[in-house]
Order: C-alpha cells, then structure tokens, then sequence
C-alpha cells in the first residue's frame, strides 16, 4: 500500500466518523452555507461541530503550512481529501474569502506577524472577511479608486466609499485597497487590512434584482488603520490586488461546476416528462440540455487540469482570466436552462412550494457573476492581451 | 496523474512537431491534391512514420510496438491535424490496431502495420449520419459466411489491405448484441469499392458486399459478439479524431491570431479591435476546454475506466464543437483572403468538417450523453 492509499484509507475512516450526518446533506440555500466569524450564533451545532472538527486537523485549508493554521498536505493528498469529502458528499465546514483570496495573498505578500496573526483566525473561522476593492466610479477601471489613506504617524487615516462589498455587514475585518499616492494611478495604491468595528465604518445593504442584498455600500470616515497592517510595499498593493484578484475568479470560476448534480435534468423531467422511448418530452430542451452538459462536463476536466497545472507551476497567470469567463458564462447558462425547464413554477417568487423563490432568485443572482470579481469583457481583453498577446 | 503531459510525452510531441511539419505540412497536401494522386496519402511517408515507431504507438512491446497509450497516439494525431497531413494513421495504427488487439488476426496484421506497408479501413457507416446500429447482414455459408449490403464513408477504403466491417449475423438493426466484426481482404470477390473525393481532399469509399464469402477465421473477436472489439474501435477513433480536431482547431486558431496581429486596416493591426480580441479570447477558451476533455478521454481510456466511454463521447463532441468555431471564425477574420484557394484557412475548415462527421458528430456524442444520462 502506497503513503497516498493509506492516507486514502485514514482519511475516508476519519470523514466517517467526523462528519455530522447533517453536513453530507446538499447545500440547498444561503442558511446552509458556513461563514465563520465573530457571530458563531450564525452557526447551527452540527456545522460548528464540523468545523471545530475540521479546522482542529488544519483541514479547512488542508494544504496552507500547519503554523498557519494549515493542515500541511501535499497537493496528492489535498486532491485525496477533496475526493473523500465529495464521496460521502460533505460540505465545505467553511465559506470564506479569507481561505480563498486574502489567505494566498498573505502567504504571499504579508510579512510573518501579519501571517500568524491572521492566517490562524482564517482557518478556524473566527473572523469573516469582506472585499474593498470596487468603487461607484471604480468599477471595472479599478485602479482609478479614490478611496485615501493620509499618513497619520504611526496609522493611516482612510476616508472614502467601497460599493459591493460582499457580506461587509456581517463581516468582522475587511481587505482594502486605498490611495496613499496620487500622482500615478496603479502605482500610487496600497493594501491594508483593518476591523469593521473601527470607529467610522459603516455599511448599508444593496437590494438586488434577486430581492437579497449579500452586497453593501461602505463608508470610511477618519478610519484609524495603524501601519503594521499595511500588506506588501507602501505603493505596490496593486501586485497584491492582482494576485488575489487571480485567486477570486479562480474562486468564482467554480461557480460553472454544477453543484447541484442532476438537478436540471430532474427538474425538467418533473415538468416535462418523457416520450415513449424514455427521453425528455421536449426535444428542443433536451437537446439544449444536453449541448450544455457536453460544455460543462468539458469545462469540469479544464478545472481538473487547471489545478493541477497550477499545482505545478505550469499555468499562464493570465489563465483564471479564461476559467473565471467560461466558469460564470456557463452558469448562467444552466440557471437560463433551469428557469426554462421549471416553467411557470420557477417563476414563483414568494411561495412555499418553491422554498421562496429559490431558483428564480438564484437565477437572478447568476447574473452577476459575469460582472463581479472583473465583467466577462474585462476577462476577455486579459486574455487577449496576456495569452493571445494580441496587439493595443 | 495529473491532466497535463508529462515529460516523455511533452518530448514525443515535439519529435511528432517537428517530423510532421517538416514532412508533412500543408504544402504536402496540396501537392496531392493538386496532382490528383488517386491513393489519397504518400505511402512513403506512412513508412516514415513506422520507422519512427508512430505506427506501433498502440501495439505492445510484445508484438514489436511500443506498448503505449492513447494520450501519445493523440500526441501524433493533433500534430498531423495541425499540418492537415492525410495519413492512415487514425484508421490503423489507432482504430484497427484497437480493434484487432488480443485476437488472432492481430498476429497477421500487425507486423505490416509496424512496418507501415499496411493500411487499415473500417467500414463502419451505413448512412450518411453515423449511427450505432447495424443492417448489413451476413448469413452462414458452409464454414464460414456470406456478406451482402453496402457501407459507406470508408476512409481509405480504396486501397486498404484489410477492412473492418461491421455487420449483423443475429437480431435487429438497433439490437447491441448480434453484431459480428470481419476481417475482410480488400481483394475478396463480391466486394466493389467506389471511391469518392471528399472536400479535404481526402478519399473514402462506398463498400458494396455482394455475397462475399468468407472463412470462419475472418470473424474479429465472437460470432454475434463483435460489440466488444467494435467498442475498442469506437473509442480509439473517437478520441484520435478528437485528438486530431484538436490539431486542425489550434492550427487554424494560431493562423488567425497571427493574422489579427499582422493585417492593418484604418491604419492599426486589426487586432487592436475589442469586438475581434474578444472573439478570439473566446475562442481559445473554447479550445482550452476542449483540450482538457481530450486528455481526460485518453487517460480514462489508457487506465482503462469504466467512466472512459462517456469521456470519449464528451471529447469527441467537445473538440467538434470547438474546432467547428476555430475554423469558422479563422475564415471570416481572414475576410476575403479568406474566401481563397491560394490561402490555407479554408483547408482547415474543410478537414474539420470532415473530422466532425468521423465517428458520429458533436449532435450524436451529446445526445449519447443524454441517454447515459437516463433524459
């Protein structure tokens, strides 16, 4: 028996004994998604006990090093732990961009206090973290944020406002990007971390189409930011946005794995039924359907093969750019396909029978994954620029 | 394993690169079309092929080949799509090497395989569209049987030594079981073979059988029991073409954005236009999707998994889809220019086209799927 097939052996014994049978049942709405943070009350016991369970082996980010928190796998065994998990379906113990966006960029730029400081909270989940990147007149053209940070001495004063902050009212510190120079644009911005508790934050939800507001507006008024919370070189946080900005469409990019399984396959059924040779009564939708699932099937061994390219240091940087375009595109394209399929009861908004509305809300909130996290037009010019290395 | 190549087979690819472009490359087929040639490949280039081994990729070391799988078949099919190089090379040393494996026949054939005198056709269609089901009959004849009926877009089928057909000895069209697969010698009496130009250029055959009569021996694998050896030629042939897709789609995706960046109107490279940059970013992530089911098809397929035979159908779909859009965009980025003859990108769409049909189009793999799928 190989390390590997005895890690597979230990691994499979320990989900079973571990994971409440409560947290091998499908995700099915915002309720049953883990986010960690100050406010544990949020949490029901079988999924604070599953992520106890899981942070106390280091296996809520299994392959960060075990002085962070980490649970020190190699990239073998981390894939073995992920196979493990999906074959008894458990969930992810915790949701966090802490795990998937600032922890890469603190292994990467934060100096060593800023890593034990931070990266341990990350892994067990006690402090939820929010995004200020986006501005009302810096959206796509992101680096053209006005957002300030004075030097104050030993802090910085930040004032300005962030728009779709993701969870910034539930969220217990925020990753921010703010000018501390204005003569140059990219060159003229830093990172700096600091906690929403600050005298001067204050966040307001944004009703969205989907009748959620998991978006804010964030304001900062005289926010003291002391400088040992500054990430990377005065000036360079542009790199360190960049780099977590890969990370996040990496993130998002799984957003076209269909996480629901069956899920539109048997929804159409429900609706439409089947011939007398056992297909799809809509030949039309079936074969829409099926041209879809030849796309995401497609694009679920592309995400194979991106990570293990990116395990090895084969990857493009410029490819989460591809991944996060086609990952949100074919999304979008499945809740089009589900809405399609489910008919008039997709539509229903408020009723019992349709859990409130669940899948035309969650139809609606797809469709913002083209444009957050860098529009698919953005994604595109990236790639055109960076790997097809077109001209302008 | 991981879902790139690995060393040996990253240095194979460059060994196929470079004899296949300096071989074989688009001029070489020109250069056949133009002066007619009836055979449809150079023969002499297919016994290049054998010395450097390519023929007996799929063949084990036992037999004299070099025991290796289909991701380093598909190696040498992407660089002969890229080159748009006719070969013989996917109907024998991928199908009919897959379809004789482990039987009797393979003893026979296979020495002239590794020595590239050999070609193979798999006559297979019966329609225009390939289908799974099989009508063409054979009935027992003394020893052995009598075949009659007629098949139909056999690549090759011309001038093959041996022919791998299809045909019904037992139940209904659509049945899986009661299919035999015979091995047929090109020179058997009762068979006439028309052969056809396709747009590529390249040659396949319509197949009449008029009772032609064969030996026991002929049958490939069990009487009634084809399916198995026929699976294994479906495979191979569905991920070689998807492998080969995957050529002529890069080809003509690398022809195009080399053309965005070179032709200028109003003063500027048109690949400075957002509406063209995002066209072709779309494209390579179409391509790139594409790529990655291929390599996952021929790992399952070499592990041999059960997961392989809806993998297959999933890269042959995939690559026909994608490359389908490589050559349709190359065409009309190219404007004009690429509306001639004089230019390469309208040989790709040809081929791609041709390919896309081969084993069953991107409609048929998706709608396979969707069975496997129970909808």
């Amino acid at each position: 028996m190989s390390d590997l097939d005895t890690f597979r052996a230990e691994t499979r014994a320990w989900l079973e004994e571990n994971c409440p049978a409560e947290m091998r049942k499908p995700v099915v709405s915002e309720k049953d998604v883990v986010w960690g943070g100050r406010d544990q009350s949020r949490m029901t016991p079988p999924q604070k006990t599953w992520l106890d369970r899981m942070a106390a082996r280091g296996w809520t980010v299994p392959d960060w090093p075990e002085d962070y928190g980490g649970g020190g796998l190699s990239p073998a065994e981390t894939k073995v732990l992920r196979e493990e998990m999906t074959r008894i379906g458990a969930r992810n113990p915790l949701n966090s961009f802490g795990i998937s966006m600032l922890g890469p960029a603190l292994l990467k730029y934060g100096n060593e206090a800023q890593k034990l400081e931070h990266l341990p909270k990350i892994a067990r989940g006690d402090i939820r973290w929010c995004q200020g990147y986006s501005e009302p007149n810096a959206g796509s053209d992101l680096a053209s944020l006005a957002t300030s940070a004075e030097d104050a001495g030993d802090h910085f004063l930040v004032n300005g406002q962030k728009v779709w902050t993701s969870y910034a009212d539930q969220a217990d510190w925020i990753f921010c990007l703010v000018r501390t120079d204005r003569a140059t644009k990219q060159g003229g911005i830093s990172f700096v971390l600091f906690d929403m508790a600050s005298p001067g934050v204050s966040t307001k939800p944004i009703l969205l189409i989907s009748g959620y507001s998991p978006f804010c507006e964030t304001f900062f008024d005289d926010v003291k930011v002391p400088k040992a919370n500054l990430v990377g070189e005065l000036n360079k946080g542009w790199d360190v946005a960049k780099y977590l900005l890969g990370h996040e469409r990496e993130m998002i990019s799984g957003m076209g794995l269909s996480g629901g399984g069956n899920a539109l396959i048997e929804g159409a059924l429900a609706t439409v039924g089947v011939d007398a040779d056992g297909r799809l009564a809509d030949p039309l939708l079936r074969a829409q359907i099926a041209l879809y699932e030849v796309r995401a099937t497609a694009f679920a061994a592309q995400s194979e093969r991106f990570i293990d390219e990116l395990k090895a240091g084969r990857a493009h940087p410029a490819q989460p750019s591809m991944m996060k375009y086609y990952g949100t595109e074919l999304n979008k394209a499945r809740h089009e396909l589900a809405m399609a399929a489910g008919g008039s009861d997709a539509i229903e908004w408020e009723s019992e029978r349709s859990s409130g509305g669940r899948a035309a809300r969650a139809w609606l909130r797809t469709k913002a994954n083209s444009i957050e996290g860098g529009t698919s037009e953005i994604q595109l010019n990236i790639v055109a620029k960076r790997i097809l290395e077109l001209p302008g | 394993m991981p879902l790139f190549l690995n060393d040996e087979q990253t240095m194979l690819r460059e060994t196929a690169r470079d004899f296949v472009s300096e071989n074989a490359p688009i001029a070489h087929l020109r250069r056949l079309r133009d002066t007619h040639d009836g055979t449809g490949f150079d023969r002499g280039l297919w016994r290049q092929f054998a010395e450097l081994g390519f023929t007996g990729i799929l063949i084990g070391e036992e037999s004299g080949g070099l025991g290796l799988g289909h991701v380093e078949a598909g190696v040498v099919l992407e660089e002969i799509g890229r080159n748009l190089s006719p070969s013989p090379f996917l109907t024998t040393a991928v199908a009919a090497v897959a379809a004789l494996e482990g039987s009797p026949q393979a003893e026979r054939w296979y020495p002239g395989i590794l020595a590239g005198e050999t070609v193979a056709a798999l006559a297979i269609d019966e329609g225009a569209k390939h289908r799974s089901g099989v009508a063409m009959r054979a009935e027992r004849a003394g020893n052995g049987f009598r075949l009659t009926g007629a098949k139909q877009f056999v690549t090759h089928g011309h001038v093959a030594d041996l022919l791998i057909v299809a045909v019904r000895t037992a139940g209904s069209t659509e049945d899986a079981e009661g299919v035999t697969l015979f091995v047929v010698p090109a020179d058997a009496a009762g068979l006439t073979s028309t052969p056809e130009r396709l747009a590529d250029t390249s040659i396949a055959a319509r197949l009449t059988f008029e009772g032609v009569e064969l030996d026991g021996d002929a049958v490939l694998g069990e009487v009634d029991g084809g399916r198995a050896p026929l699976e294994r030629l479906l495979h191979a042939g569905r991920v070689g073409a998807s492998a080969e897709l995957l050529g002529v789609g890069g080809g003509a995706m690398d022809m195009t954005t080399d053309y965005l960046r070179q032709r200028k109107q109003f003063g500027v490279a048109i690949g400075t236009f957002q509406a063209l940059q995002h066209r072709a970013a779309h494209l390579y992530a179409e391509m790139e999707v594409a790529r990655a089911a291929v390599l996952k098809a021929q790992q399952l397929l070499d592990a041999g998994a059960d997961q392989a035979d809806g993998a297959v159908s999933l890269a042959k779909a995939m690559s026909g889809l994608a490359t389908t859009l490589s050559v349709q965009e190359g065409v009309q980025m190219h404007g004009g220019i690429g509306m001639t003859d004089e230019y390469d990108i309208g040989l790709f769409m040809k081929r791609a086209r041709v390919l896309a049909e081969m084993f069953g189009d991107a409609n048929f793999h998706a709608d396979r799927l969707a069975r496997g799928r129970g909808y």
